[in-house]
């Protein structure tokens, strides 16, 4: 039990694919695997749950085009629900062949062995990648566990008629922001700058990620868990501050409470990331028009940094009998200009792949008042930093909202809460066995 | 005296005293709290998304038909998909489990065999294990044989219900008169013409309202069917209805296409409930008079 399982998965999934090249390596059936692949030779069915609108007919796209290698896309609930799924389907040897994996889950289908090393087909598009995006796909180790799709880099949302109204600039730092929020609220009372959302860990590990937080790394055969760094300390404070002083409000996103107050033009400002467009056009459609971008408040002034919010990759499992097959689906998907320009239009995603900003040329219908909006965005997005997830984000960011939620209702330390986090972080990777460095 | 009293015990039990509206006011609270809901999915329907955060909650929008529109359009009427596929689940798996449960009711109470008592508790402590509970071992069973994302895995583990067995056998104890089985038998009726003829035109009032709380029961099933089902061309309304609804956080949420679906998800239940309720009520009138 202890030791490293990465490692390990690693090992096991490089020798499996040295072996035999798409071979069946479920037990359950090694006598038939043989007449299988005679089979599977000919013609391939591979199963593809995600949650991205239009999939169906992307897939249509590639199904014309590849006769031998059929797909068929699954649409799935998306987010936490999903990882559960997915992973409880790869442990009764049940799982599709392609599954979407967020970021954050991907650690977690890794140490699980749930999914397959790609490293043969995904290395030749490797170059259309940033580095800090591969990243999150290989972990820090060699092999790499799927193809990233879309990406959340971060930006400041705010609403431009209101800021002229109560008289405020748009915040260079978070010091500033800080000051506009007491300014805000000040002169209506009913008004806040912003919210601050304890059942979002999401959107806290993003501003962490800005100002240099590393929750996880791997360092030799052992995981070291930093949720509490001083980075993260900082910027739990910082909105634990204005919490209690009530200059901020505490209604999480993506509520109907949250809805009106968007609506209602009692909210200013929303951090939020680059497909901010998409729930803002259902969640505040009156207010359409009149929000406006800018770069994320700063640290420091001068710096350029941002973070992550959300995204997520096409990977292989490992139980598919069909690997080679799916690596090769899953490579076209996310990095084909075809697929691309289809994943855009149909899906709303914001691709990963860096050739696709240039796809994006016309700006969401919610945001006409800005037409080179995609342009803009990627701009204040560009100085997006990730950080490494490690294989139990869900209990981490479980821990995040019990202990936000209580935080924020009692107006007690944030850093206290964030405290609590690590903890229970560190505690259940004890329990499941895996390697902590001190 | 006596008289008297029997005079205001008469008067108290068919006029409405000071104390006679209470129950009538308590059972409307019931009613507008279970059907203030109901009225909010309704009104919430009619709603345009652009109505559904900023318009106050109960007033009427201007959305329904083009709502109605877009949930057929939505990927390419996948909706009515997921409402035959439900019809199927609930219908089909109500229709098995009463067949099962009224069979096995009407012989645990009727036939005195060796471990008789035994199979009954076993079926009582089964009503005390949450059918959540089993989901996930279910699963990891069906993904062994094979059975995992098909209809059947949704389906089996709802044909046999302990809950259902139970009522079916209280039920076939009251409703079925030994002496017309023991009349049956010396006319020589066989233990199938028995159960044809004689026990299940007995038990119908029973059986549907087995057959009922089943279809509901299915109906609104979301974990088991949630963990059994990758396709999602097999999904029932529970399921397909979620995933319009966590569609991450990047995609707007569907809300007035799920606000619409649900409201149309509610109409076979309220049509079963309305066809099927002369059936249920004389169901409760004859097993009062009968225990």
């Amino acid at each position: 039990m202890h030791m490293n399982r990465l490692a390990a998965v690693a090992a096991a999934v490089t020798l499996v694919a040295g072996c035999s090249s798409g071979g069946a390596q479920q037990s359950a059936a090694p006598s038939s695997s043989a007449a299988q692949n005679a089979q599977n030779a000919q013609k391939v069915a591979l199963t593809y749950w995600n949650w991205v609108p239009g999939m169906d007919k992307v897939v249509a796209v590639w199904n014309t085009a590849h006769p031998d290698i059929q797909v068929t896309s699954s649409t799935q609930a998306g987010g936490d629900d999903s990882a559960t799924k997915f992973l409880t389907a790869a442990k009764a040897g049940n799982p599709p062949d392609l599954v979407q994996a967020e970021y954050q889950a991907l650690p977690s289908f890794v140490a699980a062995e749930a999914v397959a090393d790609i490293k043969t087909a995904a290395d030749p598009v490797k170059a259309q990648f940033s580095e800090g995006i591969w990243g999150l796909v290989t972990l820090g180790t060699d092999a790499v566990y799927g193809i990233p799709q879309d990406s959340g880099p971060m930006l400041l949302y705010y609403r431009e008629d209101l800021f002229k109204k109560y008289g405020i600039a748009v915040p260079k730092t978070w010091q500033e922001y800080a000051d506009a929020a007491r300014a805000v609220h000040a002169k209506d009372s009913k008004v806040y700058l912003g919210t601050f959302s304890s059942k979002d860990p999401g959107s806290f590990a993003g501003l962490a990620q800005q100002a240099g937080g590393q929750w996880w790394s791997i360092s030799g055969e052992a995981w070291k868990v930093a949720i509490n760094d001083e980075p993260s300390k900082k910027l739990a404070d910082y909105w634990g501050g204005l919490v209690k002083e009530g200059v901020i409000d505490n209604m999480p996103y993506f509520t109907p409470e949250w809805n009106k107050a968007l609506n209602d033009g009692k909210l200013l400002t929303w951090p939020s990331a680059i497909w901010a467009p998409g729930p803002l056009s259902t969640n505040a459609p009156k207010a359409k028009g009149k929000w406006a971008i800018a770069q994320l408040p700063q640290w420091n002034a001068g710096e350029n940094f941002s973070g992550f919010w959300g995204g997520s990759a096409v990977s292989v499992s490992a139980g598919s009998k069909n690997k080679e097959a799916a690596a090769k689906f899953a490579t076209w998907l996310n990095s084909d200009p075809e697929a691309l320009a289809l994943l855009v239009k149909e899906g709303s995603v914001y691709p990963a792949a860096t050739k696709g900003a240039d796809l994006l040329s016309e700006p969401p219908a919610y945001f006409s008042n800005i037409p080179d909006f995609w342009k803009q965005a990627a701009g204040f997005g560009a100085g997006a930093r990730g950080f490494t997830f490690g294989p139990n984000v869900n209990v981490a960011y479980n821990a995040f909202k019990d202990a936000f939620d209580k935080a924020a209702l009692n107006k007690t330390s944030f850093s206290g809460a964030l405290q609590s986090v690590q903890d229970a972080t560190v505690a259940d990777m004890t329990k499941s066995g895996f390697k902590l460095a001190q | 005296m006596s008289v008297s009293r029997r005079g205001v015990r008469a008067r108290s039990a068919y006029t409405y005293g000071p104390l006679g509206l209470v129950p009538t006011g308590v059972l409307l609270v019931g009613a507008v709290y279970c059907l203030f809901p109901v009225s909010w999915v309704v009104i919430a329907a009619t709603k345009t998304s652009g109505e559904l955060f900023s318009t106050s909650t109960f007033t009427p929008g201007t959305g329904f038909f083009q709502n109605l529109a877009d949930l057929a359009a939505y990927r390419e009427g996948v909706f009515w998909l997921w409402m035959l596929n439900t019809l199927l689940y609930a219908g089909g798996g109500a229709l098995l489990s009463t067949a099962v449960s009224a069979v096995s009711g009407y012989t645990l109470a009727k036939y005195r065999f060796a471990g008789r008592n035994l199979i009954f508790n076993i079926l009582i402590g089964g009503i005390l294990v949450p059918a959540v509970v089993l989901a996930i071992p279910q699963y990891l069973l069906f993904a062994k044989v094979g059975l995992a994302d098909t209809y059947w895995s949704v389906l089996l583990p709802q044909i046999l219900h302990p809950y259902s067995i139970y009522l079916a056998r209280v039920y076939a104890g009251a409703a079925i008169p030994d002496s017309l089985l023991e009349a049956g038998r010396i006319d020589g009726a066989s233990h199938w013409t028995l159960l044809t003829r004689v026990a299940l035109p007995l038990m119908g009032p029973g059986m549907v309202t087995i057959f009922l709380f089943q279809f509901v029961a299915i109906w609104n099933n979301f974990l088991l069917p949630f963990i059994m089902l990758g396709d999602d061309g097999k999904f029932p309304l529970t399921v397909g209805l979620y995933t319009m609804l966590a569609a991450g956080a990047n995609h707007p949420s569907l809300y007035n296409l799920i606000l619409i679906g649900t409201f149309l998800a509610l109409i076979p239940l309220i049509a079963l409930f309305l066809t099927m309720q002369r059936f249920w009520r004389t169901d409760l009138s004859s097993g009062a008079v009968k225990a």
